[in-house]
């Protein structure tokens, strides 16, 4: 059966790729279809052009010939049916080949794959050498991540319920997605939010249950100029102010504070301590707020002596203790 | 290394419906006619599909063509070099030049593979590299004619010489050679320099690890990719008995390990630690903040957190975890009494 469905399908696929004009469907029916009846007929011609379609074969429809009244035509215009030529050096094809290796996720790695096939299919010889990089892997393990994935393609909304923190809140959305963007290891998705009327970014690993596509595809535009990275890294990893801060930190302890010191010097003679022990002074820059967190997971191992800001903000956060 | 299947589906290369054939098909035709004859073996693994299938699909393509019906007007395949015992198994194709191109990226095909290339390019280590890869990207973005998503996925420099590391650990997996790691202990606030036996790159909710052999521990060990704040590849070959490296499905901690549930309030503050660390048992509290359970196996670590969070995170129970809590501020705060 699926020997003479394959016939058929190519068949047809060659008559309107062959084509000058557009075939009428009685043509194409006394040629591919003779035996069927007029129901059967218009079910399998349906159901071909449809499976033919999915597989990325553009048929199109027109041409009104005025021998065949009312009769659409079709035809497959071979420049939009074949990829255009393509020839790449033997460093490039290196990289393609690298390149089914990246995705570790079961639909992008096999499609990459396919992509590799038709490139190999138009003469491209993809061999792997070895280049001056090392090979990223991109897994997507969130499961509203295909979804997204099939809504930028085709911009189609989606609605989904959203946890705002790590909480059980949870919000519902309806977004028009931009662009789907992974940062530091994470997934997000850019959009314009409909209910809110203003661009968001959410973190795919805090939409709860199924996300839904909504509507037709194509019913939103994005906006002109729109850089979905740039508003992701905006969004994620705003610039803060870096201010200098000045600490005392105890003798081979506070490592990660270390490495990120401008300056580590000794303690001069006689000056006063925190306590007996010994301690060195570190000078640093940072954003306040993420640096009064990391004092604080040092214990007693390190001390603020500037910003005198700073300085509360431990103090008050460690009297908050009770 | 497991790789999720969200959506698993079989590609053309291995369904046997008609659509997935007609795909093998469109794909096999501009191949052989970019090459002329080739033999079928070769074929097989260039496409990724068995000899049997070939062969299969190579009948049906036999019997395509113009339309017409005229013997001239089909497609030509020597099945006899393929199917006769005496033949050369050379797949010979001809009069089909109107499928001499193959069909173009779909839409998914297109993002697929030049997201995977814009990855790589994050990868690139000298500009050499990044211009070749820019050179790929260009032909294959104007081959796809901008049917790719708007999806990006730039890297992060840590995240480049996070990958640079993985790859220096894999290989020593991979040649069976010793590594020299700088690890980082968060717990003990220490860095330490050891020599160890690679064993492999696993990973646990997302977090990967270099399970490995430690000769400073004279045990087996598992180092966070992330703590490793140098690495080594020496030309000594390991040294302990070869084994698999362990499977994390059953968690980090090793069966029996003793472990202590602890019962934290989070304010809306603190609430990141549980897209951070498996908790358990989330409650929402009428006053905003939410009580969660956290396994512990090392009270210098959840000292450490929570002196990190405080005063947003409190401890219900145990008592003695809330003391110890209490008592680390306190010590802390002393060294500010001169100050008052």
């Amino acid at each position: 059966m699926a020997a003479a469905k394959t016939e058929r399908l190519m068949n047809l696929l060659i008559m309107l790729l062959v084509q000058r004009g557009y075939v009428s469907r009685e043509r194409i029916r006394e040629l591919l279809y003779k035996d069927s009846s007029d129901d059967a007929f218009e079910r399998m011609f349906e159901r071909d052009k449809e499976e033919l379609r999915s597989l990325g074969v553009p048929i199109e429809t027109g041409g009104h010939d005025p021998l065949f009244e009312d009769e659409a035509g079709y035809r497959v215009s071979p420049d939009q049916f074949a990829l255009p030529p393509i020839e790449l050096t033997a460093d490039e094809a290196a990289v393609i080949g690298l390149a089914t290796k990246v995705w570790e996720h079961a639909r992008l790695a096999e499609a990459t794959t396919e992509a590799v096939r038709k490139l190999t299919a138009a003469g491209v010889d993809v061999d792997v050498a070895a280049l001056d990089l090392v090979e990223p892997r991109l897994a997507a393990e969130e499961p509203s991540f295909d979804v997204f994935l099939e809504a930028v393609q085709e911009r189609t909304a989606v609605r989904f319920d959203y946890r705002t923190s790590g909480g059980p809140d949870v919000s519902s959305r309806h977004v028009q997605p931009w662009g789907v963007v992974r940062f530091s290891g994470r997934w997000y998705v850019v959009g314009y939010d409909v209910d809110r009327a203003d661009q968001r970014v959410f973190r795919l690993s805090r939409v709860v249950d199924d996300a839904r596509k909504v509507g037709e595809p194509g019913s939103y535009q994005v906006p002109e100029g729109i850089d979905v990275r740039a508003i992701a890294k905006a969004t994620l990893r705003p610039e803060r102010a870096q201010e200098p801060a000045v600490l005392l930190v105890r003798g081979g302890a506070g490592h990660t504070l270390r490495r990120r010191a401008e300056r580590v010097e000794p303690l001069a003679e006689g000056e006063r301590r925190p306590d007996g022990g010994h301690w060195e002074r570190l000078h640093l820059l940072s954003p306040p707020s993420d640096l009064a967190d990391e004092i604080l997971s040092h214990g007693t191992d390190v001390y603020v002596e500037e910003p005198a800001a700073l300085r509360r903000t431990v103090i008050e956060r460690l009297q908050g203790v009770s | 290394m497991s790789t999720p299947t969200s959506s698993a589906r079989p590609g053309p290369a291995t369904a046997t419906g008609a659509k997935e054939q007609v795909a093998r098909l469109l794909t096999l035709v501009p191949y052989l006619h970019a090459r002329g004859g080739v033999r079928l073996d070769e074929a097989a693994r260039d496409l990724g599909v068995s000899e049997r299938q070939l062969v299969k699909d190579l009948r049906v393509l036999f019997l395509c063509g113009l339309p017409g019906g005229y013997p001239d007007d089909l497609i030509d395949v020597d099945l006899d070099a393929l199917v006769d015992p005496e033949g050369d198994r050379v797949i010979r194709v001809a009069n089909a030049d109107y499928l001499a191109r193959p069909l173009r990226l779909s839409q998914t095909e297109a993002t697929a593979i030049i997201v995977a290339l814009r990855a790589l390019r994050g990868g690139a280590l000298t500009e050499q590299a990044a211009e070749v890869v820019d050179r790929a990207l260009g032909k294959l973005e104007h081959a796809a004619a901008d049917a790719a998503a708007p999806i990006e996925v730039p890297l992060e420099p840590d995240e480049r010489e996070y990958a640079a590391r993985k790859a220096l650990l894999q290989r020593g997996v991979t040649e069976q050679r010793q590594l020299r790691l700088s690890y980082f202990v968060p717990t003990r606030d220490e860095e330490s320099e050891r020599i160890v036996d690679p064993r492999g790159v696993v990973s646990y909710r997302g977090v990967e690890y270099l399970d490995a052999y430690c000769h400073s521990a004279e045990a087996p060990r598992l180092f966070r990719l992330d703590r490793i704040r140098a690495a080594t590849l020496l030309e000594t070959p390991v040294v302990s008995a070869p084994e698999a490296p362990r499977s994390l499905a059953e968690g980090l901690f090793a069966p029996g390990e003793h472990l202590l549930t602890v019962t934290l309030r989070l304010e809306p503050t603190a609430r990141w630690v549980t897209e951070y660390y498996p908790t358990q048992d989330a409650h929402q509290m009428a006053d905003g903040s939410l009580q969660v359970d956290l396994q512990v196996a090392d009270l210098r670590w959840l000292r450490r957190l929570l002196l990190r969070l405080a005063p947003y995170a409190s401890v219900i129970a145990p008592a003695e975890v809330a003391d110890d809590l209490r008592d680390a501020a306190s010590a802390a705060l002393r060294l500010y009494d001169q100050d008052a």
